[in-house]
């Protein structure tokens, strides 16, 4: 995280500071500059809604934003977690495995390479609607996992291989007590992509939905909004889903930071 | 001017069996590289014996070799005591890597008791953690992590696991290259101390002529790559041996004549004239 330090000379505590404070100025400048111009362009909300409308209708529209909020996190958290679990399961069992990998890595690679959008519609088709958006977010996520925990399970350090073997160590150990813990920062990194993805992958399946009209995710709230013209709420809808998408990425950041921080290389703050 | 003289009186100096012999060892890697050719050492029952050769001369190949870290292209490791404690499965191999190689995310205290934890031994597990670690000074840093620590205390680190289990037979790589002359003479006697009570056999690679000769009962010079025996010497001094030895004549003797074998041995000139 302290990549910044070398670029200018500044202080510890100042250069602290300016990262919370610069991103806020930029926020408050680009809000007040929106206001100004709604204002004094005297643009109507239906064109484009004054930050203060955007944030009026937050708060009138609660009861029903926050309802399709917890709908969408619901389905991005589940998504989330059966990615992380598929791919890391998967890796392991491509690690263990050379004819599974083999058999299946080719249909991973295809299954991510193909778009989303794309194949949402079909899923739409022949599962649950439920089922299928949890589908969506969970083939835009898991391969970013299973990439990562694939690399990181053969990265090891070969000697400590060696070690272990030399110890006689079971396959279970090697796995558990060295592979596992070696791979643990490539599957934050996996983590981390597939937090964002996951959100992607809601997102895109209630889109696709929407017209079956079933939804109440955020991304529906959208689409519904989009055709009655209730261009306020749209914006209120799509700020909750890019706050959404940002607490995701701070709770995978703390994880990762707290899980690296005693040993890893990207999480210390080294002392010169 | 150094006579390079080349009477190789292999082994016959002990009486005994091998535990181990290398025999007609040649090791070639993928890129062409021969890092061993037609190696033939044995390893004797108890004794401590050191490889003296010049850095990429293929060493560490040998010592893995020996590990079974890694399979001869050429010739064959013989195990002949193959009952017993040298059983295939019994074999109690201790190794130092010429690296650390310790977990970056396990604390020195875990990557101690690794050996331990991997042969089911938790039982007794704190008490012989703390017993290596204080051995070699690491009492204080059990709760760190490797990368607080100085590339000289890694490699302690790494010797206290190697410590740590009874082994019969113990390959170290260069464990002593990193550290002041202080730690290095205390750990050398240290493992002198180990080695005469506990009666392990020793495979001590090094590229340091005062240690090899104060460390072992026998030298073997290798060639530059690749990797061969070019003679052997042994060091008849008896044990235990302690700074009296470091500063006798004998050991002078002893490491000049060393000195010579390995600058011989280093000069490419294998098959040199033997002076005559
Ligand atoms: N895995 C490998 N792949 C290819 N070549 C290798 C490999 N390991 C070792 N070598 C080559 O084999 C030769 C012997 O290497 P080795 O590590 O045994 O030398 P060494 O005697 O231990 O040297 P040093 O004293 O510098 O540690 C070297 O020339 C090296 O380039
Ligand atoms: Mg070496």
């Amino acid at each position: 995280m302290g990549e910044g330090r070398a670029k200018d000379e500044i202080s510890p505590v100042a250069d602290r500071v300016l990262r919370v404070l610069l991103p806020i100025a930029m926020l408050a400048l680009g809000v007040a500059l929106w206001e100004l111009v709604v204002r004094v362009g005297g643009i109507p909300p239906y064109v484009l809604p004054s930050p203060w409308l955007v944030f009026s209708t937050l708060v009138s529209d609660r009861a029903l934003l926050s309802a399709s909020l917890l709908v969408t996190l619901t389905t991005t958290l589940q998504g989330f977690l059966l990615a992380a679990v598929g791919g890391v399961g998967l890796a392991v069992l491509f690690n263990q495995s050379r004819l599974i990998e083999y058999s299946l890595y080719p249909y991973a690679v295809i299954l991510q390479v193909t778009p989303i959008v794309a194949i949402a519609p079909l899923l739409l088709i022949y599962l649950p609607q439920q089922a299928a958006v949890l589908a969506c977010a969970w083939i835009v996520a898991f391969f970013p996992v299973l990439a990562n925990t694939t690399l990181g399970l053969n990265s090891v350090d070969h000697n400590l291989v060696d070690l272990f073997r030399l110890y006689g160590a079971t396959r279970r150990q090697v796995l558990f007590d060295l592979k596992l813990p070696a791979a643990q920062p490539y599957i934050l990194g996996g983590l981390k992509i597939a937090g964002g993805l996951s959100l992607i992958g809601a997102v895109v399946a209630e889109i696709a939905a929407g017209s079956a009209g079933a939804g109440s995710g955020l991304a529906y709230r959208i689409v519904e909004s989009g055709y009655r013209l209730n261009i306020p709420r749209m914006f209120a809808a799509l700020l909750l889903l890019s706050l959404a998408g940002i607490l995701i990425f701070f709770a995978l950041s703390v994880l990762s930071h707290l899980m690296l921080r005693r040993w890893h290389e990207s999480a210390i703050v080294r002392e010169v | 001017m150094i006579r390079c003289d080349r009477n190789v009186p292999v082994g016959s100096s002990k009486s005994g069996t091998p535990v181990v012999a290398l025999r007609g060892v040649g090791k070639s890697f993928a890129n062409d590289v021969v890092a061993l050719e037609r190696l033939d050492l044995d390893v004797w029952s108890g004794e401590f014996v050191s490889l003296l050769g010049p850095s990429g001369c293929g060493k560490s190949t040998a010592l893995r070799i020996i590990a079974g870290l890694s399979e001869p292209t050429r010739g064959k490791v013989e195990w002949v005591e193959a009952q017993g404690a040298y059983a295939a499965g019994a074999r109690r191999i201790g190794f130092v890597f010429q690296e650390p190689t310790l977990m970056p995310w396990a604390t020195v205290a875990a990557n101690v008791r690794l050996p331990l934890k991997l042969a089911g031994l938790a039982a007794d597990a704190p008490a012989r953690v703390d017993a290596a670690l204080a051995r070699v000074g690491l009492s204080g840093f059990a709760q760190s992590y490797p990368r607080e620590l100085s590339g000289g205390m890694k490699m302690r680190a790494s010797i206290a696991r190697a410590l740590v289990t009874e082994t019969n037979l113990l390959l170290m790589d260069e464990p002593f290259a990193a550290l002041d002359e202080i730690t290095r003479f205390r750990l050398n006697n240290d493992l002198l101390g180990l080695w005469e009570s506990l009666g392990k056999t020793v495979v001590f690679v090094t590229h340091s002529v005062f240690e090899s000769v104060y460390l072992s009962q026998r030298i073997v010079v290798m060639t530059r790559r690749p990797g061969r025996v070019f003679t052997e010497l042994s060091i008849d001094a008896p044990h235990p041996r302690d700074e009296r030895f470091r500063t006798s004549a004998d050991y002078a003797g002893y490491c000049r004549r060393v000195s010579e074998a390995l600058a011989c041995a280093s000069a490419g000139t294998d098959e040199a004239p033997t002076g005559s």
